[in-house]
């Protein structure tokens, strides 16, 4: 079974600004990966790439083993941009319908109603887009990525406009897509959010992977904490391993221990590690990359 | 949002993720251009745009016919031909006629161009674009889709009223032009280029960049014709050899010369001298090979559109 997702050496240039500088990623089926980086760091240019949005400069992307932009690898995907609109006199129910012809799909009203219903707009078919929040039509967006049931879905910044039981919806709607074998791509900037949800992510900075991995991989050991008397003392090189050990130290010299803290880095300990050790773009580069695009 | 773990698939519905029960079979590309077209028509309808339109246009043929009632009412002090020969209700006609003609192409371009003019780069800055093109919807059909909404609606527009002007010109004059399918025809494949212009400028520039040069490109087309008429009351062969050219160059001005020609094809003697000698006189004739002319600049218009389209990063 072909990955829902294979980049290999992929480039983009605009004019001289260099967007992406020979990514390499492979998405297997059914998995949730999440792509982070910094403004301009070139996720949005890699994921639009991936739609057939934007032209490679070079290397290649698969979409279930066709190539990206041909009509094959667009009917197996989903997609919602991180900055989209649908037409404002239009009705949620009537975007669908023009989603689902374009696709193909046979899913008729059943499948808009499931689709409405499944991001909480089941009770709002006729509410023209221009008359929703901006929380609405951005569940309306990933109702519209789920038309015609894509395997591979490009979701780009999906809750930037969602509050917090919104977020927590989105999650548990990824988790059962992954269930179903449906590949998820998530690019996001909330890192607790990617970290809960995610099987894998990738850390890019400056047009480079410039760390991969399962989010507790990328995780460190960040020393011991123990509270005693005299107050918090740091271990820094100790790991969890060492605890008992340090207690029994401590007790042994007197000191009254009140509690432990194994400490280990954050996913956004990782991703400000490995961003800030990567070679980034001038400061200029990014908003460049970003007005290029259009 | 409902908890989608709990939540009953419908019956029919192909469940979340799930291949739906017949796999999706993405439309060719008329039928993808016919969906574009449909939702573009759909939205001028929502956005009353024939509304305005109609309450315009009705405004334009209340004027027009007051005109030309008139018009007629001045040139019933001739009681028929003149003793030079010359008939005035066909003189007042045929002038009549060929500033309806003028006034509904110029209509037709502002529907035309405001309908396309921000079709792609407008709407990609807007990001109305890119959820469409992340479906299997290939550039060109969506550009002949934009292409065919847009012509649905000015193509009928020019011709229905055009026709309308005539009749309200044979009501109140009792002048019929001489022929009256070419010059509707004309006029409806004049909006069809400049429609297809618009499309393609919007590919790149911006909204109002674009709305200017076509618009300008318009004027400099009626500005052609012009010189054409100059050149025939002066006798200039050269000013009539540039005069052709930028008309065929901008054939939307050639058609609507057509047109004008057509209106009083059949008329002779000296009350064709006096139509030529009026402000829509000495309209130049294409013939086929104008027809063929335009609509090989139709397709290399659509053509150089969808290259430029292909080449370009949303």
């Amino acid at each position: 079974m072909p990955n829902a997702l294979s980049v290999t050496g992929l480039r983009k240039a605009y004019g001289s600004v260099q967007a992406l500088r020979g990514v390499d990623l492979e998405l297997p089926q059914g998995e949730l990966f999440g792509l982070l980086g910094p403004n301009g760091a070139g996720k949005s240019t890699l994921v639009k790439i991936a739609c057939g949005l934007v032209r490679p400069s070079a290397g290649a992307v698969q979409i279930c083993g066709s190539p990206a932009g041909s009509p094959a690898a667009h009917a197996q995907l989903g997609y919602l941009a991180e900055l989209f609109r649908f037409p404002d006199w239009c009705t949620a129910d009537e975007l669908l319908g023009l989603h689902q012809e374009l696709t193909g799909s046979q899913g008729g009203l059943a499948e808009r109603r499931e689709l409405l219903e499944l991001v909480e707009l089941g009770h709002v078919p006729e509410r023209r887009v221009g008359a929703m929040s901006k929380g609405m039509q951005q569940r309306l967006g990933l109702a519209q990525a789920l038309v015609g049931a894509p395997r591979l879905l490009l979701l780009d910044e999906p809750t930037s406009a969602l509050d917090p039981a919104g977020r927590h919806a989105v999650r548990s709607l990824l988790e059962r897509l992954r269930e179903r074998g449906v590949s998820v791509l998530l690019n996001s900037h909330l890192l607790s959010e990617v970290e809960l949800v995610c099987d894998r992510v990738a850390i890019i900075n400056g047009g480079e992977v410039v760390a991969a991995g399962a989010p507790a991989q990328l995780s460190r050991p960040g020393g011991v904490e123990v509270e005693t008397a005299a107050g918090v003392r740091s271990f820094a090189a100790a790991k969890r391993e060492d605890a008992p050990r340090i207690v029994r130290e401590l007790v042994a010299a007197g000191d009254d221990v009140f509690a432990v803290r194994v400490l280990s880095s954050t996913l956004e300990d990782a991703y400000l590690e490995a961003v800030g050790r990567a070679p980034g773009p001038p400061p200029d580069e990014p908003a460049a990359v970003g007005e290029a695009a259009l | 949002m409902s908890d989608p773990t709990t939540r009953a698939p419908a019956t029919d519905a192909p469940a979340l993720g799930e291949s739906p029960p017949v796999a999706p079979v993405a439309p060719g590309q008329l039928s993808g251009a016919l969906i574009v077209a449909r939702f573009s028509l759909r939205e001028s309808l929502r956005r009353r745009v024939f509304v305005v339109v109609g309450l315009l246009t009705l405004v334009f043929l209340t004027l027009y016919g007051l005109a030309t009632w008139q018009a007629f009412k001045a040139a019933d002090d001739f009681s028929g031909p003149t003793e030079a020969g010359v008939d005035p209700d066909t003189v007042v006609g045929a002038t009549l006629a060929g500033l309806a003609m003028f006034a509904i192409l110029f209509l037709g371009t502002i529907l035309a161009v405001f309908l396309t003019l921000g079709a792609v780069r407008g709407d990609a800055e807007r990001g109305l674009l890119q959820p469409l093109l992340a479906r299997p919807l290939p550039r060109r059909t969506l550009l002949l889709g934009r292409w065919l909404g847009a012509t649905a609606v000015c193509a009928p527009y020019v011709m229905l009223i055009a026709l309308g002007a005539f009749g309200l010109t044979y009501v109140l004059g009792g002048w019929w032009p001489d022929h009256v399918v070419e010059p509707l025809l004309a006029l409806a494949l004049a909006v069809a280029i400049i429609a297809a212009m618009s499309l393609a400028g919007s590919i790149v520039l911006a909204a109002t960049a674009n709305g200017i040069a076509v618009f300008m490109l318009f004027g400099a087309g009626l500005t052609a014709g012009l010189l054409g008429q100059i050149a025939e009351a002066i006798g200039s062969g050269s000013l009539d050899d540039i005069a052709r050219v930028a008309t065929w160059a901008l054939p939307f001005e050639a058609l609507y010369q057509l047109g004008l020609a057509e209106l009083t094809a059949d008329t002779v003697g000296f009350t064709r001298l006096a139509i030529d000698l009026g402000p829509f006189g000495g309209a130049q004739t294409g013939g086929l090979g104008l027809w063929l002319w335009s609509l090989a600049y139709l397709v290399a218009v659509g053509a150089a559109a969808v290259a430029a389209f292909g080449r370009r990063d949303l």
